[in-house]
């Protein structure tokens, strides 16, 4: 067997074998393919802009003479505020709760990720119910100082951007967290010792070593919520906040311009793609992989008392504020108004969201996985440039994203009917459009980003030098694939799958808009209500939904904890 | 592909979930709605918990299933995809805006029916029959009982009065609503006038546009404005709700005006009338059904489809000798802007963009 020297990243490619590169060949092929049919509803919005017409020149001319200044502007300020602000707590807490001991830090391990299963609308509504001015904690302090009116005293809107900043950030900061608890768990505690040793205090080790070492993998957590942030319209809409993706639909709906939107969608694309290469370039040839397979128990630096307080409280409050307050009003409000969810049909409103949403997690993970791999195997330019785009769909307003589905499945759909009209004179109807099949599609293109970002995090994980001992002591790419890839990769993909499940159980415009005849789902029906301040009215199926988060989102802490390389071997030789 | 990637995970995780997919998804699959004689397919921009006391009863009655698919936006752009082969016959908008759009893009076909053109009157339907308008709301001027005074507002235009400085709240100007509100006010008196009224509203404004007109009036009832616009139903609806007896008091402390009623009893000139907008229905081109599609819309202008309008959703009825619900009917009666709704959909566009030039919600 001739073997060629290895290239640095790509551990596999070392091997010409003709029958394995065959088969690389196909998953080359195959990555390709799937990554063009999932950009395919994207290019459709783009191409919807770009086809000359002449109102959205018009439209364009307006925008920029009078809102676009101000919509950029909003929308910065809120991505801004959103990154900064689940940069600050997903880190913060994630290395708190990894690294250090201190009462309660078994329980926030995984409490820290139940925001994730309110969705943003949600949250917002509550907080709105509870904080503005006729709300009960205005109405206590107005009785309490005697205030007659809003002219006697100073309190924060919520509904403003920075509500809508706040609001985001506390359901979106566990994906930070998540993925960087990850790549704090994946570190070897050596590298850090060496900081240690050569002089670092705990504080600088995190700012100098820890950090930077996670960097791939925080990014890639910024970068998912940066993207839920731009294709939020519920919370911008509910705040009246005039960010880009409020003018989005101002622009379809109110100027009836689908293609002036899908104009402003492709904009919004184009600074997500600037926002991702800006940060590659940053990162170039920076690449963090570690070389000693020393893993011991982490540290666990137990904190002194008023410390290990501090570290309690700085846990708790996320979990508190984005979990455990919505969900005692969802509970307050179930209590009164279950009765209306349960003459629905809420069982099988529920069997809807589950079906459809284990559905897509199942196929958004396998693509994702698939994708990510091939992508290691072999990364050409033109392979990676087509993966960003397949994964853009996540930063698209839903409600354009869906329409980016339409067209193309209804267009196959007539094309087939078409052709078997004409040959057989069978007419087919329309096969895809309008059932559950391009539901599915359409929440695996809109969801492919999460599952193909964190399973290309663990990948980055891996390390040449594994490969490379592996095929020293005689295994073939397969092998080292089985036996070294995939107990490395098993954590994350779950991660993937769960993170997948959950944004499903809460995705709503795009539901709304492909979804089939008499077809409902928890959120669909949530909405109905919630869209007229009426969320009371709904809050158990509201409740539902964020239950059915809670289980995956144990499950999958209790995984990321065991992920740790090394982890059975010290649980094992622990007395 | 599950068997090149079935490791991952391990091959019994992914088949057993793979084959309880696949199982519910053949368990859940729609049988796929297309012609049928005893079925009708439609897509709704109405609110399902609206439509579907009306829509149980005319199943009721006729032994016509109705399939249904609500969704706020995105069904013309459906439509437009799915092309001849789509599988709806009829569609429901609670807003003409969205009917002549629908119109325009040419997904309606005509229909002459003489019980439809019985029960409407002709201000509220297409001229070629594409559309018919089902109920009517008016767009009315919310005000607080006693911090505003007998007579001390009247029509829209005095909201851009400077006595009103501080004392307004309001949705976005973005929401159809006022987006439609805004158009007749470009119908009735031209772009420059209608631009100096958006700009004097929005200079008299309490705080930044938010909320729906439920919160407009929440806000009044609390002192944080005197005076708001809004549609007459969510009246109706906070006045009447048992459920959430808070928002009685709301209702109560505000009083309903219809504006630009001055009639020339008086030797001034008549004032046009209160901004009137319809929900409506309408038969698509590609519908394979259409004479079910045609029924239900006799069903909806009907006596009985009508007064549940008018008793569940406080709607203005559109066929004359249906009982208005008593506290709408307690509202008094009021002249609407006859400017055919049409001819004010067709500004919404404009409205939009001068809703921008004037920065109302920033």
């Amino acid at each position: 067997m001739v073997t060629r020297p290895a290239s640095p990243v790509m551990g596999l490619s070392l091997k010409p074998g003709k029958k394995l590169r065959l088969r690389f060949d196909i998953w080359n092929l195959g990555t390709i393919v799937i990554a063009v049919l999932a950009s395919v509803p994207i290019v459709t919005v783009i191409a919807m802009a770009v086809i000359p017409n002449a109102a959205v020149g018009d439209i364009w001319r307006h925008l920029i003479s009078t809102v676009l200044f101000n919509y950029t502007v909003t929308t910065l300020g809120l991505m801004l505020g959103v990154g900064a602000g689940t940069l600050v707590i997903g880190t913060g807490t994630a290395w708190l709760v990894t690294m250090c001991r201190f009462p309660g830090r078994r329980i926030f391990e995984w409490a820290l990720l139940l925001p994730m299963a309110v969705p943003a609308y949600v949250i917002a509504y509550i907080y709105t119910d509870t904080l503005e001015y006729s709300g009960p904690v205005q109405s206590i302090l107005r009785s309490w100082f005697g205030w007659s009116s809003g002219a006697d005293y100073w309190f924060p809107e919520i509904r403003s951007l920075s509500g809508a900043v706040a609001m985001m950030t506390l359901v979106l900061y566990p994906y930070v967290y998540l993925l960087s608890r990850v790549a704090f768990l994946e570190q070897s505690v050596c590298a850090l010792e060496a900081g240690r040793t050569l002089g670092r205090g705990p504080w600088r080790n995190f700012f100098q070593v820890a950090l930077p070492l996670a960097r791939p993998a925080i990014v890639i957590g910024v970068t998912l919520v940066l993207m839920e942030t731009l294709n939020d319209f519920g919370t911008v809409d509910y705040f009246a906040v005039s960010t880009f993706t409020a003018g989005i639909f101002d622009v379809w709906l109110n100027m009836n311009s689908p293609s002036g939107a899908a104009g402003l969608a492709s904009v919004l694309l184009m600074f997500v793609l600037v926002l991702i290469i800006l940060e590659r370039h940053a990162r170039r040839g920076q690449r963090f992989h570690h070389t000693t397979g020393t893993y011991k128990a982490l540290p666990g630096h137990r904190l002194s008392r008023g410390r290990g307080v501090m570290a309690s409280m700085a846990c708790a409050l996320p979990v508190l504020l984005g979990f455990v307050l919505p969900g005692a009003v969802l509970v307050k409000y179930a209590l009164i108004h279950y009765q209306l969810t349960l003459d629905a049909e809420y069982a099988i409103y529920t069997l809807n969201s589950l079906t459809l949403s284990v559905l897509a997690a199942v196929v958004a993970v396998t693509i994702g996985a698939f994708m990510a791999y091939g992508l290691r195997l072999s990364g050409t330019p033109v392979m990676k440039a087509l993966t960003r785009v397949a994964s853009l769909g996540y930063a698209v307003p839903g409600a354009v994203l869906a329409i980016g589905v339409m067209i193309p499945t209804a267009w196959l759909d007539n094309l087939v009917d078409g052709v078997m009209t004409e040959t057989f004179g069978i007419s087919t109807g329309l096969l895809l459009s309008g059932t559950i099949v391009a539901l599915v599609i359409a929440y695996v293109v809109r969801f492919l980003a999460l599952s193909l970002g964190t399973v290309e995090a663990s990948l980055a994980k891996i390390t040449p030098n594994m490969d490379g001992a592996a095929r020293t002591l005689g295994h073939g790419p397969f092998s080292v694939f089985k036996r070294i890839h995939l107990p490395i990769m098993r954590g994350s993909i779950l991660t993937a799958g769960i993170l997948v499940f959950v944004d499903c159980m809460k995705e709503l415009p795009m539901t709304v808009i492909l979804r089939p005849f008499n077809f409902h789902t928890l959120a669909t029906f949530v909405h109905e209500y919630a869209s007229d301040e009426l969320l009371a009215e709904a809050s158990l199926a509201a409740l539902t939904i964020v239950a059915a988060g809670i289980l995956p989102v144990i499950i999958l802490s209790l995984t990321i904890t065991r992920s740790r390389p090394g982890y059975y071997f010290i649980a094992e030789a622990k007395p | 592909m599950f068997l090149t990637l079935s490791p991952l995970i391990g091959r019994r995780v992914i088949s057993s979930l793979a084959a309880f997919a696949f199982v519910l998804m053949a368990l859940l699959s729609p049988v796929h709605a297309q012609q049928n004689p005893g079925e009708v397919n439609l897509y709704s921009y109405r609110q399902a918990f609206l439509m579907k006391p009306l829509l149980s009863s005319f199943t009721r009655q006729t032994g016509i299933k109705v399939n249904a698919v609500y969704a706020k936006n995105g069904i013309l752009e459906r439509l437009k995809a799915e092309g001849s082969n789509s599988p709806a016959d009829a569609v429901l908008s609670s807003d003409v805006g969205r009917l002549s759009d629908l119109a325009n893009a040419g997904l309606l076909q005509k229909v002459r029916s003489a019980v439809l053109e019985a029960n409407i009157p002709p201000q509220y339907r297409h001229p070629d029959g594409l559309w018919f308008g089902l109920t009517t709301r008016a767009r009315v001027i919310y005000a607080h009982k006693t911090r505003v005074k007998e007579g001390e507002i009247t029509s829209y235009e005095d909201l851009a009065l400077p006595r009103f400085k501080g004392r307004i709240c309001s949705r976005s100007g973005k929401h159809p609503y006022n987006i439609t509100l805004l158009a007749s006010i470009i119908t009735a008196k031209g772009e420059a006038a209608a631009a100096d009224w958006a700009r004097g509203v929005k200079a008299n404004l309490a705080r930044r546009p938010q909320g729906n007109d439920r919160s407009q009036v929440k806000a009044i009832w609390q002192g944080e404005c005197d005076v708001a616009l809004g549609n007459t139903y969510y009246m109706g609806n906070m006045a009447t709700n048992d459920k959430k007896p808070e928002q009685k008091k709301w209702a109560a402390s505000v009083r309903i005006i219809f504006p630009n009623q001055k009639t020339n009893a008086t030797g001034g000139s008549q004032d046009r009338g209160t901004h009137v907008n319809a929900s409506g229905g309408a038969v698509t081109t590609s519908s394979k059904n259409r004479e079910n599609a045609i029924r239900l819309l006799e069903f909806l202008s009907g006596k009985e489809a009508q007064a549940i309008y008018a008793e569940q959703n406080f709607e203005y009825p559109v066929k004359p000798g249906v009982r208005w619900h008593t506290l709408v009917a307690s509202w008094g009666s009021f002249r609407a802007d006859d400017h055919n709704l049409n001819q004010i959909a067709a500004q919404r566009s404009l409205a939009a963009k001068i809703m921008d030039r004037v920065e109302f919600d920033h």
